[in-house]
């Protein structure tokens, strides 16, 4: 399912005298099975476009394609239905959203709000609870009596259980511990290659940008400025600088390391394996350290 | 949907309302709530309406802010119109067809209540715009003071307040947190039969429930760490200051309730 957004403008509080523009003129295609990240500062207006890609918020101004079906602004909520089946979005610290008596219940309400039976349902709830790291005696627990972050892994699993065809992450790790994090980044890398998914992160994290990302897209102000690979992006650290934004580390030492001893590398590395292979390639002639 | 409420909410502006202590604009408000009783006559109603209008165009708040104020109530007011519009039976008959009569009388009442109506609404929504809500808890904490006497919990109600006040928007931003993403998983809150819109709602309460108790216990142990012990021997921050343009307008309204008491009739 391709998603295109074409010159999407959106205004919260449209026509009220507490206006405010949060997105403008954003033009942007996301191919089927792409894993794209989307970065960019607190209030650039990442969350406003996440919240499009499903209908949830709709623009005031431009079109937005989902799979067949176009988005623009005015549309009915009854029609917008069937695509946030196809879309499914893991909110910021969604362990907020759960609710039901057991765990299991509260995986089963999303597929059957979208007419799944009861017994599909549950069988789904059993493999995506394993799936996402939890033992099967969670399924009768009840949610409340959880960890924090077993809670996100429920939470996600609810989200998952509607078999979306794009999934769409807004800081899916932020306040988890770093074994956390990266076991669930894995674990959505690894659905999103195996069920060929399009998965579009919103994050902070520049080494999940680097490390996950096929396609990177940097938001400033509402506006779209940036697009291209992680290593285009990483190649050019002092306009990301300048952006207000961090690199990853790696990417950070490498131009440090460049600048410090006056050499290319031949190629931004992004993580470090590949610099350590680039660094035993450096004979370090005539440089007093 | 939540971000549509405009009642009830402070716009800040420079102006000489803005500036005023909240306690006397609480004052001023409370006295002239009870002052709109006073009028019964076209002349009584109309300084009201004109004196308030004239507040309006002091405080430099855009109008139209305050017809949205009017909005939430424009049904009570057109049924208390309609009501006495037919079922006024005094005055001379004005237009007679049918059963349905109207008398003179019945469109006098009918305008004068939603006068009054509108001058109370329009007053209110002055003082919860033009002042910021923690400045309007402070003026009704200092207010409340004296009931400290009869051991009303002043204190308390007043910290209730500013904190009940403090996370209104931050608990409509959560509503709308939840309510989209309960959303994403296929809740419909929107459309469908009464039932099944009253049950699409257990979704939404319940974790609200939820982090609104964790809201709490989070909020109670900061407190705590911060040395908060209840009212007793607390310094304030925020000094509430009586200046002359407070004094100017509780003379202002002596005023007009000495002109209104004189020519109601």
């Amino acid at each position: 399912m391709d998603i295109t957004l074409e010159q999407v403008e959106y205004k919260y509080q449209a026509g009220t005298p507490f206006e405010r523009r949060a997105l403008h003129d954003i033009n942007l295609h996301i191919p089927q099975g792409t894993f794209l990240a989307i970065i960019g500062h607190t209030g650039s207006g990442k969350s406003t476009l996440l919240q499009h890609l499903n209908a949830l918020l709709q623009p005031t101004a431009g079109t937005i394609t989902i799979g067949d079906r176009t988005v623009t602004s005015g549309k009915k909520e009854k029609q917008l239905r069937p695509i946030r089946q196809k879309v499914g979005i893991v909110f910021q610290f969604p362990e907020h959203q759960l609710f039901e008596e057991t765990v299991e219940k509260d995986i089963c309400f999303g597929p059957m709000n979208f007419g799944v039976a009861k017994e599909d349902a549950q069988k789904r709830a059993k493999e995506l609870i394993s799936q996402v790291g939890l033992p099967e005696e969670v399924l009768e627990k009840s949610p409340f009596d959880l960890s924090g972050g077993q809670m996100r892994r429920v939470a996600i699993a609810g989200v998952l259980a509607m078999e979306p065809e794009v999934l769409v992450l807004d800081e899916p790790t932020a306040g988890l511990d770093p074994r956390g994090r990266r076991e669930i980044m894995d674990m959505f890398y690894h659905l999103h290659k195996e069920k060929g998914l399009t998965t579009i992160l919103v994050t902070h994290s520049m080494e999940d940008a680097a490390m996950y990302a096929d396609e990177i897209v940097i938001l400033q102000h509402g506006e779209l400025k940036q697009k291209g690979s992680p290593r285009e992006i990483f190649s050019a650290p002092q306009e990301l600088m300048s952006l207000g934004l961090n690199v990853p580390d790696v990417v950070r030492f490498q131009y440090l390391f460049e600048e410090k001893f006056h050499l290319k590398l031949g190629k931004t590395c992004l993580t470090i394996e590949e610099l350590t292979e680039a660094l035993k390639n450096v004979e370090l002639r005539g440089v007093r350290t | 949907m939540m971000e549509k409420m405009i009642f009830g909410r402070y716009v800040p502006a420079d102006s000489i309302v803005h500036r005023l202590d909240p306690r006397s604009k609480l004052i001023f408000v409370f006295a002239f709530i009870c002052i709109v009783f006073l009028a019964n006559n076209f002349v009584t109603y109309a300084i009201l309406t004109v004196f308030t209008f004239f507040l309006i165009f002091v405080s430099k708040i855009p109008l139209r802010f305050f017809i949205n104020g009017l909005k939430p109530v424009l049904w009570l007011i057109l049924f208390t119109l309609v009501l006495h519009l037919f079922f006024t039976r005094q005055g001379h008959l004005l237009f007679h067809f049918g059963f349905i009569k109207i008398y003179e009388e019945g469109v006098k009442q009918g305008i004068f209540i939603s006068l009054r109506f509108m001058n109370l609404i329009f007053v209110t929504s002055l003082l919860t715009l033009t002042t910021s809500p923690i400045s309007l808890t402070d003026g009704l904490e200092t207010l409340l003071n004296p009931l400290k006497k009869i051991k009303f919990p002043v204190h308390e109600l007043a910290l209730m307040m500013s904190i009940s006040l403090r996370f209104i928007p931050t608990l409509m931003d959560e509503t709308d947190k939840i309510m989209k993403a309960q959303m994403a998983r296929g809740v419909d809150f929107s459309s469908g039969p009464l039932k099944d819109r009253i049950k699409a709602i257990v979704p939404l309460l319940i974790p609200l429930f939820v982090s609104s108790f964790k809201r709490a216990e989070e909020l109670a142990t900061a407190m705590e760490a911060r040395g908060y012990r209840g009212g007793e021997g607390r310094t304030k921050y925020r000094l509430l200051l009586w200046h002359l343009p407070d004094t100017t307008s509780l003379i202002v309204l002596i005023f007009i309730t000495a002109i209104l008491t004189i020519l109601r009739s």
